[in-house]
C-alpha cells in the first residue's frame, strides 16, 4: 500500500543531496555559470554520477544505483532548490527510463554510460511552440534497411550539448523513436538564448542516416518507450518545481523577517503574512501531489498518468504563484539582476514550459477525470 | 498496490462484510440533512435502514474504525482504514453515523480523558446514543475565541456556569454540550478556561436556533442560567482547558477541510456539473479543471497528513493550512455547481435539490472553527515563525 511520507531513506537521500549541492551547486555556482556563457559543468555531473545520480534509474546490472522513480524526485527537488544545472532530467531520467523499457544488450550498454556520467542524452520531441507528441511532423521515410531523418525539432533541452539525442519521427504507420549521436552528418544545432540561461537547442535534420539498429523500441510505436520515459521527465520536473518553489519560498520569507520600512520588519504585515501564508498552503498540496507522483510511478506506472500530470499542473501553478510572490514581496531588489530571485523567476518560466504547460496536464487530468 | 496478505484477508472480510450487512437504501445518495444518521435520544430514523445499518457498524466498531475496541470502536490501524475507506466508497456506501462526538469530543476525550472517562463517555457516542454539540464561540468571542466571558463560579462540589453561547451546530438536537467556561477570570485569557460536559436538560439551559440564509439553522444561540456543573464533569485540568480547547479544535478544522477535498476514486466535479448542463462552456470548464486539479491534491494532501501522523511525524498546525484550502475550495466547488445549475438552481427544493440551500451553508465554511484569516495567520506565525 503507497504511504504518502517520506522512507527514511528518501530523507537520508535529501539531506545528502542537500549537503552535497550546497557546497558543489549554491545559486552563486549557477550565476557564475551564467556570466560566463557556460550551460553544462562536466566536473559536477561526473560528481553527480559517482554518487548514483547519473544511475539512479539503471539497474544495477549495468552499473546504476536503481533507486527508483521516488528517490529521482527526492534529488530533483534539492536541485530545483539552488537552480541546479545538470543533465539529471534529460539524461538520468527521461533516456535512462526510454532504454529501460527496451531489455538488449545495446540498451544495457547504453544504460551503463549513463550511469558512469560518460554519455549525455536529449529528447529531440518538440516541433512547435506547445509540447505535442502526437503533431510530430519530422519524418523518417524508409530508405532500403534504414530511414532518412528530415526535419525540424525546437526547445530540445540540453540538445546543444549532449552526446546522444532521442528523436520523435513521423514513419509509415506511427510515430518512431530513434536514439543516434548528436554529431551525425546532416544534423544542425542551433543553441538557443535561452531565459533560464540553460542549453536548449533547435536542431535541424537534413537527410540524416538512421538504420534499423537505431530505432528505440519498434517502429511505429514510440510511445510505448516514450511516454513512460515522458512521464518520468514530467513527474521529476514537478519534483524539480517544487524545490525551485521552496526555494523562493525561502528567500521571501527570509526577506520579509529582515527587510525594515515603516521601522518594523515588513513581515508584520498583515497583507503579506496571509499572501506568504497561503503560498505555503499551496506549496503542500503540491508536495503531496509529487509524493504520490513518485509512489505511483514506482508501484503501479501503467496507471500512473493521473497522478504525474496532476504533479506537473499543480507544481506549474504554484512555482509560477511562488516567484511572482517572490518578485513582489522583495519589491524594487526582485527586479535587479544581481538578485537571485529573478534567476528563479526565469527558470518556473522554461520550467512550465518544458514538458506540457499547465493547460496540457490539465486537460489530461480532466479527460481521465471524465469530463 | 501490492497489498500484504494480512490486509488482503482484511479486505475480503470486510468486503464479504458490507455485502451481507450493507441495506441498499443505505447505498448511495445520502447528501440531504437526515440522510446519515446523527444519532441522540432524539434522533427520528428516516428508514429501517437506516437504523439497521448503524446498529451493525455499532455492533463491529465500524462507526468509528479507528478508535480502540473498549471505547466502540474496531481498532483499525491506518492501512485497514484506508482500505476500509475504499470498500466503502467501493460501493457507495454512506456512513453509519456522524456527530461531533466522533469528529470532535471524542479525539479530544482520548487524548485527554481519564480511562474512566473514556469508558463512560466514548462508547455511547461510538454507539449513536449520545448526540454532542459545541459550545465555543460567544457573541464576544468569534475570531478572538479565548476571549469567552461565560462563567463558572467554584461551588466546590460544582461549578455555577452563567452565560451565553453562540453558533452552537444543532443545539436544539443534541443531549449534552462540551463547552469552554471561564472558571478564573484573574488569570491571562487563555488560562482561566476549562473545558466542561454539560447536560442540555439541566436546568437553566436554554437553547434557541437561529435561522441562516440557507434558510435552515442548523446554528443557535445557547443560554446557561445558574446551571450546576458537577466538578467530575470536565476533560483535562480546570483552567487548561484551552488545551483541549486548540487540540479539538486542530481536529473540527480537519473534519471541516475534508468537504474540499476529492479522493481520487470520488465523483469529478465535471461529472457533477455535466449532471444539469450538457455543455460546459470554456469558462466553466477551464474553472471546473482548475478547481478539480486543487481538490485532488487536497485530497492526497490529508492523505499525507494521515500517513506522517501515523509514522509519528506530527502535522501540529498543519491544519489549520488543510482548513483554509479545504472549504476555500469547498466554496469554489459550489460557485460553479451553482453556476451548473442556472436558473434551476435558484429556487428552494426545485428540480435539483437543495443546491442553493448546500450552496449558502458553504459560505460559513471559511468562518466556522476559525475563518480563513485566523488560519492564515496561524500559519505565518507558527509555521513560518514570522513575527506579530
Amino acid at each position: 500500500m503507497n504511504k504518502l511520507v517520506m522512507t527514511e531513506e528518501e530523507t537520508m537521500l535529501a539531506d545528502m543531496a542537500r549537503g552535497f549541492l550546497d557546497g558543489a551547486a549554491p545559486v552563486n555556482a549557477f550565476r557564475k555559470m551564467r556570466d560566463e556563457g557556460q550551460t553544462h559543468d562536466a566536473k559536477l555531473w561526473k560528481e553527480m554520477a559517482e554518487m548514483g545520480w547519473a544511475g539512479v534509474l539503471v539497474p544495477e546490472g549495468a552499473g546504476g544505483s536503481d533507486m527508483g522513480f521516488a528517490a529521482a524526485n527526492v534529488i530533483a527537488r534539492e536541485m530545483g532548490k539552488t537552480l541546479v544545472v545538470s543533465p539529471f532530467l534529460s539524461t538520468a531520467v527521461m533516456a535512462a527510463t526510454a532504454l529501460r523499457q527496451v531489455s538488449d544488450t545495446r540498451a544495457m550498454e547504453a544504460l551503463a554510460k549513463i550511469a558512469s556520467g560518460d554519455v549525455t542524452y536529449a529528447l529531440a520531441v518538440d516541433e512547435g511552440i506547445k509540447h505535442d507528441p502526437d503533431a510530430t511532423t519530422l519524418e523518417a521515410k524508409a530508405d532500403g534497411n534504414g530511414f532518412r531523418l528530415t526535419g525540424k525539432k525546437t526547445f530540445v533541452v540540453d540538445g546543444a550539448m549532449a552526446d546522444r539525442l532521442l528523436v520523435l519521427a513521423k514513419t509509415a504507420d506511427g510515430l518512431t523513436l530513434f536514439d543516434i549521436p548528436a554529431d551525425r552528418a546532416g544534423i544542425t544545432r542551433h543553441k538557443s538564448n535561452m531565459i533560464d540561461a540553460r542549453d536548449a537547442a533547435k536542431i535541424d535534420f537534413e537527410n540524416v542516416e538512421a538504420t534499423g539498429d537505431d530505432v528505440l523500441g519498434q517502429v511505429d510505436s514510440a510511445m510505448t518507450v516514450l511516454r513512460p520515459a515522458l512521464q518520468a521527465g514530467q513527474a521529476a520536473l514537478a519534483a524539480e518545481m517544487a524545490g525551485l518553489s521552496a526555494g523562493a519560498f525561502d528567500m521571501t520569507v527570509g526577506y520579509l523577517k529582515e527587510r525594515k520600512q515603516f521601522g518594523i520588519e515588513i513581515g508584520r504585515f498583515q497583507a503579506l503574512q496571509h499572501r506568504a501564508a497561503h503560498l505555503w498552503c499551496e506549496t503542500e498540496l503540491t508536495a503531496s501531489a509529487i509524493l504520490n507522483a513518485g509512489r505511483m510511478m514506482d508501484s503501479d506506472p501503467k496507471n500512473a498518468e493521473l497522478a504525474v500530470s496532476l504533479a506537473k499542473a499543480k507544481a506549474t501553478s504554484t512555482a509560477t504563484l511562488a516567484v511572482q510572490e517572490g518578485v513582489q514581496m522583495h519589491g524594487g531588489i526582485g527586479m535587479t539582476d544581481a538578485y537571485d530571485m529573478g534567476f528563479y523567476m526565469k527558470r518556473a518560466r522554461v520550467s512550465a514550459e518544458w514538458l506540457g504547460d499547465y493547460s496540457y496536464h490539465a486537460e489530461k487530468v480532466a479527460a481521465m477525470r471524465g469530463f | 498496490m501490492s497489498d500484504t496478505q494480512s490486509t488482503n484477508e482484511f479486505r475480503s472480510e470486510l468486503r464479504n462484510w458490507l455485502e451481507a450487512n450493507c441495506p441498499a437504501e443505505m447505498r448511495g445518495g445520502g447528501a440531504t440533512e437526515d440522510g446519515i444518521c446523527w444519532g441522540g435520544k432524539n434522533w427520528v430514523f428516516t428508514s429501517n435502514a437506516q437504523k439497521q445499518w448503524l446498529e451493525r457498524c455499532a455492533a463491529k466498531g465500524y462507526t468509528v474504525p479507528t478508535w480502540p475496541f473498549e471505547y466502540g470502536g474496531a481498532g483499525l490501524t491506518r492501512d485497514q482504514e484506508k482500505i476500509f475507506h475504499e470498500e466503502t466508497n467501493r460501493i457507495d456506501a454512506r456512513s453509519p453515523l456522524q456527530s461531533f462526538g466522533i469528529w470532535m469530543l471524542g479525539p479530544a476525550l482520548l487524548h485527554f480523558g481519564s480511562h474512566e472517562q473514556k469508558l463512560h463517555y466514548l462508547p455511547p457516542i461510538a454507539r449513536g446514543e449520545v448526540r454532542w454539540c459545541q459550545g465555543y464561540s460567544e457573541p464576544g468571542a468569534g475570531s478572538d475565541l479565548a476571549n469567552v466571558q461565560t462563567h463558572g463560579e467554584d461551588k466546590g462540589d460544582h461549578w455555577l456556569v452563567n452565560g451565553q453561547k453562540i453558533w452552537t451546530s444543532y443545539a436544539d438536537k443534541a443531549d449534552q454540550i462540551f463547552a469552554l467556561v471561564r472558571t478564573d477570570r484573574e488569570a491571562k485569557k487563555h488560562l482561566g478556561i476549562s473545558f466542561l460536559l454539560i447536560d442540555m436538560e439541566d436546568e437553566g439551559v436554554e437553547t434557541r436556533p437561529i435561522k441562516m440564509i440557507s434558510g435552515i439553522s442548523p446554528f443557535c444561540e445557547t443560554f446557561f442560567t445558574d446551571v450546576k456543573v458537577p466538578k467530575d464533569r470536565i476533560v483535562g485540568t480546570e483552567n487548561r482547558g484551552w488545551d483541549v480547547a486548540k487540540y479539538l479544535l486542530t481536529h473540527e478544522r480537519e473534519m471541516i477541510s475534508g468537504s474540499g477535498a476529492l479522493e481520487a476514486g470520488g465523483r469529478a466535479l465535471g461529472a457533477v456539473l455535466t449532471d444539469t448542463l450538457d455543455h460546459l462552456d470554456a469558462t466553466l470548464k477551464a474553472d471546473a479543471m482548475r478547481c478539480e486539479i486543487d481538490a485532488l491534491a487536497m485530497g492526497l494532501t490529508l492523505e499525507r497528513y494521515k500517513d506522517q501522523a501515523e509514522a509519528g511525524q506530527g502535522a501540529g498546525d498543519a491544519s489549520a493550512m488543510l482548513k483554509y484550502m479545504g472549504t476555500e475550495l469547498n466554496k469554489q466547488r459550489h460557485e460553479l455547481m451553482m453556476t451548473a445549475g442556472g436558473s434551476a438552481a435558484l429556487e428552494w427544493d426545485g428540480e435539483v435539490g437543495n443546491r442553493a440551500g448546500d450552496w449558502l451553508r458553504t459560505k460559513a465554511n471559511s468562518i466556522e472553527g476559525g475563518t480563513s484569516e485566523v488560519m492564515l495567520s496561524i500559519v505565518s506565525r507558527r509555521v513560518l515563525g514570522l513575527p506579530a
